[in-house]
Order: structure tokens, then C-alpha cells, then sequence
């Protein structure tokens, strides 16, 4: 079964048509999605909902082309992403798109500007350039005053932060969030989901987030709900 | 350049670690770089040695005399310009450690012989007119801290157990960087004339003879050990080259125990680097993975590995090279024994470029394994 859930709002953006997902565990074949059709249109926030092993994380994993579908195809702003190369979709993602972890995913031996700063290094910008860019992207989280701090110094809730800057420094087409509130306090989860909701609204990004949490997919303006690797159901706010 | 401080950070990441194994780094490079010296300093003659030039000794062995009169025979020889003899004094100033060669020579012939020995003609001409005088080369004048003019006392166990007495009358100086500024000369005439009845007269230790052709050198070597065949005296004669290398094998054939060493090092190294960098980039699996997932290619993450195990080796070989380097640019550590003792800078490009082959080897699986890692898969071990 397969459900086609079209743009809410906007031109269509991500577009996935008829996509399966098959992983192979030794002899036996996992089919993780099947036949599945999403279109997310520009300036949506989408929250993917469902249980453990729905296939929420692989859909957000082909939208953001770290995994390739097995059948269908997975477009985003007009480009068959499914169909690049390795070369041609790290080049891609530096571009167009933008990931927010779960577990923050900082490096470590980076200071808060120097991990924002990590996804600049692929551009052509200059020094000055890029030192703007991180300042602008980390006002923007409300973390200026925390530049030049090293991840294991700050909190979850700033760590989170840090990350969706480094998200955003690129002014990515599409920022994915792979539960970004999963790991941190009700309080300090609330701050992102303003954060995101803030960027949704007020800098028109898309946002795709995956959630387990009913309260985080409540701040988007769409909710995609997800089983056994099919849509099943979606609400537009 | 703009990636440094994530290779710094990487490499500082586990900072014992990385200091274990800058260490085993540096010690396996100061003992090359000490091991290229001292064979620098026991096989060194052997490059120094003119391609011109044939040693001719005594065929039983080196400490057997040889007459003086053969010098006028020698150069009766088709292909042979000169003969010039040496013979070895043996002795010591002060104290036994106070250890540098001294040979009696006949001047003119002697200089003619050893271009690569530069002295002044001022020097020359003094040590020319004075019988005791003698000159040193620049390494002991500056260990001892002579200066012309001095009174030098050796004391010779060979020829008569008695001080001499030179007065020193020049400092010579290499041509080239390997040459050898310990020996002292003086004059022979003073020598055969002062030397105890019964303690060789008349004989010379060796003879270096220059031969108009060296491309005949094998077949001049014959004739002159021809020459003298069935004389109380008969000669071996072979290539300086030859006769320093054969000095220097006395004990043992050095490349070969050098090679031998710092194979069984390096492979060690090898081991203990390459375990290193295959545990950081397995550690880092994750963070590898986020980096792709922001745009860093395949290619970019293997240079990145490859950067970060090509520092590390550089790194330590730098600071172990430099060590040497410093070492051995105070000269001979034995006061003497070693005179040819300092790290060639063909040597120390040898050194740099193992640097970067250990970078490299020890580099290249972890870097590859990272990427060829899949992105979704490395995101879910963070």
C-alpha cells in the first residue's frame, strides 16, 4: 500500500515516487520501504512520526542522499538525487542540504566556531568570509558568546544548537533533523523546536524532522506518520 | 591548509597515545640518523678516496714496513706520476684518549698527492723551513685548542718511548665536508733522522701512488705488485677506495649491519604506527561519517587520514632527525676514533623521505577503509 501526500504549501521540493528500501542481513532481505510516494513542498516543516523500524530514519537518509533507494526515485529541487555519484552527492549535500543528529554528532577536538565552520571549508569562501558566515549562523542559535567553547563544556541543549548551525551556515535548501530533540530535556528540547520553528517561519527553510515525540511533531505544520515502511496517515495543521 | 586545525585536533585527540608513538617515532630516527653516521664515519673514506690514487702495502699486512727506495721503482712504472709514502706514528698527547693519527711525510709530494688538504702558502712555506715543524687539521686544532706557534709533545710506544717535539706551523682544512681535518703531519726527514737505530730505518709504512689513467688502475695494481714479487718486501696494491673499505670492514661489513638494524626498527615502527592509526580512525568511524554527511568526498576523508598519519610521522622523524643533526654537528662524540663522525644531508633526505613512506604506509589502509565507510552506516555508530 502506498500513500501519495502532496505539498501543503509551495512549490514541490522533495519529491519521492514510488521508493524501496531492501537491506540485506546475510541470507535474509529486510524490505524497510515500500513503494512509498512523498512530496514535501518549499517552506514546509514535515515531521516523519512513527515507531522503531517504520523506515522514518532511511527516508530521511535517501531525501538527504547518504543512502540510495533501492527501487523509485528521490528528487530535491529538480535533481535526481538518486542517480548522482558518490563524488557528485557529497558536492550535492555540501549544498543543498543541511543535518541536525540526534546525538549532536560534534567533533569533539572542534571548538563550537570550528565545527560550525566545517561545512564552509568545502566552499570557496575566503577566511573572513567563513568567520562571518559561523558568527551570523551562531547569533542566530543564540551561541555568540559560546564560540569559542569545546563541545565536552557545554550542555545537550547547546550542543544541539551548535549543530543546527552548523546546519544552517550554508543556508542549506533543506535542513533534516534526525529527532534532534531525542536526547535532551523537555526544557531544553522546547528551545529547539522554537529554534527550528523560528527558522521555519521567519527564514522560510524546509525542514524534514523525524520524531518519535507527539509534543516535537506538533510544532510542524505537517505530520507524515509511518509504518512497517509505508505512509499511513499525515495531518496539515 | 584550511583543514590543519582538524588534522591538529585529531592528532592532539588522545594525547598519551600520540606521544607514545611520536616517541617510538623519534627514537627509531635518532638511531638512524646515529647509525648513518657511524657509518658515515667507519666506511666515509671509501667516498673520499680519489679514483686517481692506489694504495700500495706491504702484502702480509699493513703494520709490516716497506723500504723507502721502492718510491723510485714505483714511479719508473708505465702509467704511474707519482709515489708518496706515509707511515703510521701511533702516537698520543697527554693521554691515550687524546687519540688522532700523525704520519711522517716528505712535503712537496705529499700536498701534490692531497689536493683535498687546504693550506695556506704562508703555512707551507714555514713548515717547509723548519724541520720539527708540523701541520693539524682543523677538527684537533680545534679540540685541543692549538694555535700556530705551539710546542706539540706526542708520545710515540712505536719509535722509541720518548716525547717528540713538534712545533706547529699550519692548520689545514678540508676541500670537501667529508674530509678528514684530524690527522697530524710532519716532516719525514726529522722523523728517519730521530728514530731509534734498530726501529726501521730506511722503511716507510705505505705507499699512495697517483696513476695518470685510473680506468687502468687494476692493471697498474699488478704491475707494481709484479715490481717487487719475490722480494723480502712484496707489496699488495689495490684502489684507496678498496684499501678504505677493507680498513673499515675490519669489523664487519658495516651497511650491512646497518641495513640489518634498522630494517628490524622500522618494521617494528611500522607496526606500532600503523596500529595507532588504524584504532584513531576506527574510533573515529562516526565522526567520519558526519563529515560526509556535510559534503567531505571519499577522496577528501582519505587525504584527511593520510595528512594526519604523514604528520605524525614527520613529526617525530623531524625532531629525531634534527636531534642527530645537532648531535652530530659537534663532531666526532669519541674524541677521535670516529673522525669521519657527521649525518650527510643525503642522509637526512633519506630520512625525510622514510618519514614519508612510514606516513604513507601506516596511513594508507585506515585512510582507505574510512573512505570507503558508507555514510549511513558510520552515523549509526556514533
Amino acid at each position: 500500500m502506498s500513500t501519495n501526500t502532496n505539498a501543503a504549501n509551495g512549490d514541490p521540493l522533495v519529491h519521492v515516487e514510488g521508493v524501496e528500501k531492501v537491506f540485506q542481513r546475510g541470507s535474509e532481505k529486510i524490505h524497510v520501504l515500500a513503494q512509498l510516494d512523498l512530496t514535501v513542498g518549499r517552506g514546509e516543516f514535515v515531521a516523519l512520526m512513527g515507531p522503531s523500524g517504520s523506515g522514518k530514519s532511511t527516508l530521511l537518509n535517501l531525501i538527504g542522499g547518504l543512502d540510495r533507494p533501492t527501487k523509485g526515485s528521490v528528487s530535491i529541487a529538480g535533481d535526481r538525487v538518486d542517480e548522482l555519484s558518490d563524488r557528485q552527492l557529497a558536492g550535492w549535500r555540501a549544498r543543498h542540504i543541511g543535518f541536525v543528529f540526534q546525538l549532536y554528532n560534534l567533533i569533539p577536538v572542534l571548538t563550537a566556531e570550528r565545527n560550525v565552520e566545517l561545512p564552509l571549508l568545502l566552499t570557496h569562501l575566503s577566511k573572513a568570509e567563513r568567520t562571518k558566515h559561523v558568527a551570523t549562523a551562531l547569533a542566530m542559535v543564540g551561541l555568540s558568546h559560546r564560540a569559542r567553547h569545546f563541545p565536552r563544556t557545554m550542555s545537550g541543549g547547546e550542543q544541539q544548537r551548535v549543530g543546527i548551525a552548523r546546519g544552517i551556515v550554508t543556508d542549506p535548501t533543506l535542513l533534516l533533523c534526525d529527532e534532534p530533540t531525542g536526547d535532551l530535556d523537555r526544557k531544553s528540547g522546547d528551545e529547539i523546536l522554537d529554534l527550528l520553528q523560528a527558522l521555519n517561519r521567519e527564514q522560510g527553510k524546509t525542514i524534514i524532522m523525524v520524531t518519535h515525540d507527539a509534543h516535537a511533531s506538533a510544532r510542524a505544520s505537517r505530520t507524515v506518520h509511518l509504518y512497517k515502511g509505508q505512509i499511513t496517515s499525515e495531518a496539515v495543521k | 591548509m584550511k583543514f590543519a586545525h582538524l588534522i591538529w585536533g585529531n592528532l592532539t585527540r588522545k594525547k598519551l597515545r600520540t606521544s607514545l608513538t611520536l616517541l617510538s617515532i623519534i627514537v627509531a630516527f635518532v638511531l638512524f640518523g646515529l647509525l648513518c653516521a657511524v657509518k658515515q664515519a667507519l666506511a666515509g673514506g671509501v667516498e673520499m678516496a680519489g679514483a686517481d690514487r692506489l694504495i700500495v702495502r706491504h702484502k702480509v699486512s699493513i703494520i709490516q714496513l716497506l723500504p723507502e727506495s721502492y718510491k723510485a721503482r714505483m714511479e719508473r712504472i708505465p702509467g704511474v706520476d707519482l709515489a708518496v709514502h706515509q707511515t703510521w706514528f701511533g702516537g698520543v698527547y697527554q693521554d691515550p684518549k687524546n687519540f688522532f693519527m700523525q704520519n711522517p711525510v716528505v712535503i712537496e709530494e705529499f700536498l701534490s698527492m692531497h689536493p683535498e688538504l687546504i693550506l695556506a702558502p704562508a703555512q707551507k712555506k714555514a713548515w717547509l723551513e723548519t724541520r720539527t715543524g708540523a701541520i693539524i687539521g682543523r677538527k684537533t686544532a680545534d679540540r685541543f685548542k692549538w694555535k700556530i706557534g705551539d710546542k706539540v709533545p706526542i708520545l710515540s710506544p712505536i719509535w722509541g718511548r720518548r716525547t717528540w717535539e713538534f712545533d706547529l706551523v699550519g692548520i689545514y682544512d678540508g676541500r670537501d665536508k667529508g674530509s678528514d681535518t684530524t690527522p697530524m703531519f710532519f716532516r719525514y726527514d726529522y722523523f728517519d733522522e730521530s728514530r731509534e737505530e734498530g726501529r726501521g730505518k730506511g722503511l716507510v709504512g705505505w705507499y699512495t701512488i697517483r696513476i695518470k689513467d685510473p680506468a687502468r688502475a687494476a692493471e697498474i695494481a699488478k704491475l707494481v705488485d709484479r715490481e717487487f714479487e719475490n722480494s723480502p718486501a712484496e707489496t699488495k696494491t689495490e684502489p684507496e677506495g678498496a684499501f678504505a673499505q677493507g680498513f673499515a670492514q675490519q669489523i664487519g661489513n658495516i651497511t650491512l649491519i646497518v641495513a640489518g638494524i634498522l630494517g628490524a626498527v622500522f618494521f617494528t615502527l611500522l607496526l606500532v604506527t600503523g596500529s595507532t592509526m588504524a584504532q584513531t580512525v576506527r574510533e573515529r568511524f562516526g565522526e567520519l561519517g558526519v563529515l560526509k554527511a556535510i559534503g567531505f568526498t571519499n577522496g577528501q576523508v582519505l587525504a584527511l587520514v593520510l595528512a594526519e598519519s604523514c604528520l605524525l610521522a614527520l613529526l617525530g622523524g623531524g625532531i629525531g632527525l634534527t636531534a642527530v643533526w645537532a648531535f652530530t654537528a659537534r663532531g666526532d662524540p669519541t674524541g677521535g676514533m670516529l673522525p669521519l663522525f657527521y649525518f650527510r644531508p643525503s642522509d637526512v633526505m633519506l630520512g625525510v623521505a622514510l618519514c614519508i613512506a612510514l606516513g604513507l604506509i601506516t596511513g594508507i589502509f585506515p585512510a582507505l577503509q574510512a573512505m570507503r565507510l558508507r555514510v549511513a552506516d558510520a552515523l549509526r555508530r556514533m
